[in-house]
């Protein structure tokens, strides 16, 4: 029977390789090759070299990092807290998962919209806090000349957006930890932060660092959001990736910024790798 | 160890009435958290349900004094909103089918068989995954030049369909996993072929996953801004025309935009909750 259907398992996934290779291999191949491509078809640094030199380059890079550092701790923190309000099992317990896992679905674009309508001069934030006599006058939070208020602006949002996929993450890790772990914890006595730090959260290190890789590759693409509340007032590395590719309509600096990208996230990854090696790793 | 036991009714007691502050404090951390979810998209329903003139009126009560389709239509009817949106739509259905016809068949195969491979390929489906979607698009605009098919609702299809097709084959190979293999035996013996074996006894039973996977699958490219502006020019999809026409829309025009853009989102959530702690913990291992 196996041995007649032998060839079955291939066919089935043949479709899925192909596409793969098409729409998935040979452009990651063929961003390289755009990069690198000299004038007289040969290699050549030019592109990239036009990429670093670009006024916006350095602050693109600078504020594209900055971002990842400050909104995957904040992030997290949240992530974290809901997932073990969804493992405490309050009660209606399927409805704080959705509330929580809402925003899974709101796109970058959409997200940023609905922060600028907290942020904006006339908006909900600077009602609320005139209406409660916290301040006295408008402030204004998207401003060019103050990037880091700008900066926590596109923190606040992007924690907002995108820490649901974390949690989903760490709450199917945390139900995959006996109970009889936490329970011989409860019998020795173990307040609930001991529980956190000493079951918890070693049993949920291949969890956390799934979510962390993955989190961080999409972190290094931060795009609508950004575009939505500063606009052109602040660079990351895929608007210009973007700006290049449509506005100026040079292919090969645009592929030179996203293979940049492309290394960021390797790099952070192998980083995660080695930072936070699990069990797993070394069965599989 | 032998301390133990005297630790035990001391753990007892901690179980009165701290626990019941402790509960407390759950429950008060909990709703918090839940506002930080629910406030916003509150607000930005309130913000797209005020009429335009009153749209720079200030401060703003959380309250609506009037509550007006205006802003919406408005969005609705601005030049080629209408068309970008029904392009998303298209864009997303065709994404939907054919990562569904190419990915479906390769997660039941992983899930059923045991070949020669099938790490190999589980492995590398999974390290789609450590690369930026950004990179796709750049070269993808230049190749869909050659072909033809650059600015048009297809190559933006294929485009989300390589986004989409690791999560498909992992979600589908997940879902029948959870059908138990011994239930297509047995109507094998009862004289099924095994076509005929999955197509009545496994399908049906996967169907709710695969319900939830292909919602997903359209939410994923509902969503794309980015691959979406590169390889679009004249015939953009919604998130796209929403972009570009950001910095010269009117604040008002934004606000409907993000809430019609967001509305699909949270109802789809509402559909596929139950499967999501499968969906996404699955992928995970």
């Amino acid at each position: 029977m196996s041995a007649r259907l032998g060839w079955a398992p291939y066919a089935l996934l043949l479709p899925s390789i192909a596409f793969l290779a098409i729409f998935f291999a040979a452009p990651m191949v063929q961003a390289f090759a755009l990069a690198f491509e000299g004038a007289d078809g040969g290699f050549s640094f030019t592109h990239v070299d036009r990429m670093l030199g670009d006024a916006s380059f350095r602050s693109a890079l600078f504020t594209t990092i900055a971002l990842v550092v400050l909104v995957i701790p904040v992030q997290f923190a949240l992530a974290m807290s809901m997932a073990l309000v969804i493992n405490a099992r309050l009660k209606g317990q399927g409805l704080w998962l959705y509330v929580y896992a809402l925003p899974l679905g709101i796109s970058e674009l959409a997200a940023g919209i609905v922060w600028v309508s907290i942020f904006t001069q006339t908006g909900w934030l600077n009602s609320i806090l005139m209406g409660l006599g916290i301040t006295e006058r408008q402030i204004i939070w998207q401003s060019g000349e103050s990037p880091w208020l700008l900066i926590a602006c596109i923190v606040i949002a992007e924690a907002w957006r995108a820490t649901s996929i974390i949690m989903i993450i760490l709450v199917a890790g945390l139900q995959s930890i006996p109970r009889e772990f936490l329970e011989a914890a409860d019998i020795y006595g173990a307040t609930t932060w001991q529980k956190v730090r000493r079951v918890v959260l070693p049993m949920l290190r291949p969890s956390l660092q799934v979510a962390l890789i993955l989190r961080t590759i999409l972190a290094f693409q931060v795009f609508a959001t950004v575009i939505a509340l500063a606009g052109t007032g602040i660079d990351v590395l895929a608007a210009e990736a973007q700006r290049w590719a449509t506005d100026i309509d040079n292919d090969n600096v645009a592929a030179a910024y996203a293979g940049l990208i492309l290394l960021l996230s390797l790099f952070s990854t192998i980083l995660f790798l080695v930072l936070l090696p699990t069990r797993e790793e070394h069965q599989a | 160890m032998t301390a133990a036991p005297r630790e035990v009714p001391l753990a007892r007691r901690r179980s009165g009435r701290e626990r019941i502050v402790e509960r407390g404090l759950l429950y008060l951390g909990a709703t918090l958290l839940a506002l930080f979810v629910l406030v916003p998209i509150y607000l930005i329903a309130v913000s797209a349900f005020t009429p335009r003139e009153n749209a720079f009126d200030f401060p703003r009560s959380v309250i609506p004094s009037e509550v007006s389709v205006d802003t919406i239509l408005f969005f609705i009817n601005a030049s080629g909103v209408l068309d970008s949106f029904w392009r998303s739509v298209i864009v997303a259905i065709i994404t939907l089918g054919l990562s569904l016809l190419i990915g479906a068949p390769a997660g039941y195969a992983i899930a059923r068989y045991g070949f020669r491979g099938r790490n190999t390929y589980r492995l590398v489906i999974l390290s789609t995954r450590a690369f930026p979607i950004v990179i796709l698009a750049i070269p993808l605009a230049v190749t869909y030049r050659v072909w033809g098919i650059d600015d048009t609702v297809i190559g933006v299809a294929f485009m989300h369909t390589a986004l989409a097709l690791p999560f498909t084959v992992l979600i589908v190979s997940s879902v029948f996993i959870s059908v138990p293999r011994e239930l297509e035996e047995a109507a094998q013996t009862l004289g099924c072929n095994p076509f005929q074996a999955f197509l009545r006894v496994s399908l049906p039973l996967a169907l709710p996953g695969l319900a939830a996977a292909a919602i997903f699958t359209w939410v994923l490219s509902w969503n794309d801004v980015f691959a979406a502006v590169i390889l679009t020019l004249q015939n953009p999809t919604l998130p796209a025309k929403i972009l570009s026409a950001l910095t010269q829309s009117p604040i008002y025009y934004q606000f409907a935009a993000g809430f019609v853009m967001l509305i699909p989102s949270v109802v789809v959530i509402f559909f596929i909750r139950k499967y999501l702690l499968g969906l996404w913990g699955r992928v995970v291992k």
